[in-house]
């Protein structure tokens, strides 16, 4: 006899029950992603002008005390969501429970690595300007 | 990884193609899934011919004609015949819907394609089992839930908050919905899915209920609710018009309200 076989329909519909919790990601995404709509416009019309000023004018750019905040911020909120976005994606679509959670363990630190190295040079540039 | 492919004893092999009725002028093709747990091996697509001046009108009666007077083996759920008991959901050409409401006229020309609700086992050719399905339903406690006393006469309710279960009551459980939703394939085993979740706001709406709070804590989970993306197949096959995919969004609605 395997295993699961004697299973009820109830059983597996109440499963291990309701986690109580979900409200709070859908949220932080919403809110991560309403941060966003403002952000990246200005990081993209950032990046594309200081492109065009050359390696000075870029350092000059980033080293701005509103732009390095902006920045910051910016990549704060990406990596955020991107951490988010990406623990959906997974937990939609990888079923076996260790391998998901190693998933999703690596998943936050990539964001969060993502956003320190960011972090990391813009403060550079910021204190080198 | 969630399955993508089916596996091998699922894949659907070329079946058997029936003769032609004799003098008929009106033809038309129809590719069925037959699947039969008796016989083994695995599904095959069978194709038949009907005569449509004699068939009917909508699909299921097609289905009746193949099975009176072609091949009386094809098996399919079916009751009412006017779209109220839900039970001849199936995938008709490719979207999923209940054969007794859907006209052959609708559908484009050429052979059609009728196979059983997707993601489901199948107990036979074109009946699903949908026991899990029924289960979840079960699980969303779909019955008014009440600590006051109940009254002597009726639970009374103003004819405003009467409407507010309309497009709600009117589900016939047909499950098209839940088996058309990605969400629902991928982890239909923890995911409420479409219908259990629209019968759940249908409660949580309701105001004589006083379980709403409870309700909530039921549901409030990532997989259970969470899993809707809004990907909103749900609403564009549902045979009776209904919405899923906007009483989902208003739970989560709710959800928000009492947190934040």
């Amino acid at each position: 006899m395997s295993q699961g076989q004697f299973l009820t329909p109830t059983k597996t519909a109440r499963g291990l029950g309701s986690a109580k919790s979900g409200t709070a990601h859908h949220i932080r995404l919403r809110v991560a992603a309403l941060a966003l709509i403002a952000l990246v416009p200005w990081f993209l019309y950032g990046v594309i002008k200081a492109s065009g000023s050359g390696y000075e004018g870029a350092l000059a750019w980033v080293g701005h005390p509103v732009n390095a905040a902006l920045l910051i911020l910016t990549a704060g909120a990406v990596s955020y969501h991107m951490r988010l976005g990406m623990q959906t994606i997974i937990e939609d679509y990888i079923s076996k429970t260790g391998m998901r959670t190693t998933l999703l363990i690596l998943n936050t630190f990539a964001a969060i690595a993502m956003f320190a190295a960011v972090a990391m040079a813009v403060v550079q540039v910021w204190i080198g300007g | 990884m969630v399955q993508l492919t089916l596996p091998q004893n699922s894949k659907v092999k070329k079946g058997k193609t029936w003769p032609k009725p004799q003098g008929a002028t009106n033809l038309r093709a129809f590719r069925i899934y037959r699947f039969s747990p008796e016989e083994g091996g695995n599904p095959r697509w069978d194709t038949y011919w009907v005569d449509m001046d004699r068939a009917g009108t909508m699909i299921l009666d097609v289905l009746i004609y193949i099975k009176n007077n072609i091949d009386p083996t094809l098996a399919f759920r079916r009751s009412c015949r006017e779209g109220v008991c839900g039970s001849c959901a199936m995938n008709i050409a490719g979207r999923n819907t209940i054969a007794c409401t859907k006209g052959f006229e609708e559908l484009p020309s050429g052979e059609v394609v009728i196979a059983p609700l997707p993601h489901q086992p199948v107990v036979k050719d074109l009946i699903p089992d949908l026991t899990n399905f029924y289960a979840q339903h079960a699980y969303v406690q779909p019955f008014l839930k009440t600590s006051t006393p109940t009254p002597e006469k009726e639970w009374r309710q103003s004819a405003e908050d009467r409407t507010k279960l309309d497009g709600l009551y009117e589900c016939i459980l047909c499950a098209s919905c839940s088996t058309s939703c990605p969400s629902y394939w991928w982890n239909g085993d923890k995911y409420l899915g479409p219908a259990a979740l629209l019968q759940a706001y249908r409660w949580l709406i309701d105001s004589r209920d006083e379980a709403t709070g409870e309700r909530l804590d039921d549901l409030e989970d990532p997989f259970k609710l969470y899993r809707c993306h809004t990907i909103m197949n749900c609403t564009q096959v549902c045979p009776k018009g209904l919405n899923p995919a906007q009483a989902i969004a208003k739970i989560k609605h709710m959800m928000v309200e009492r947190v934040a």
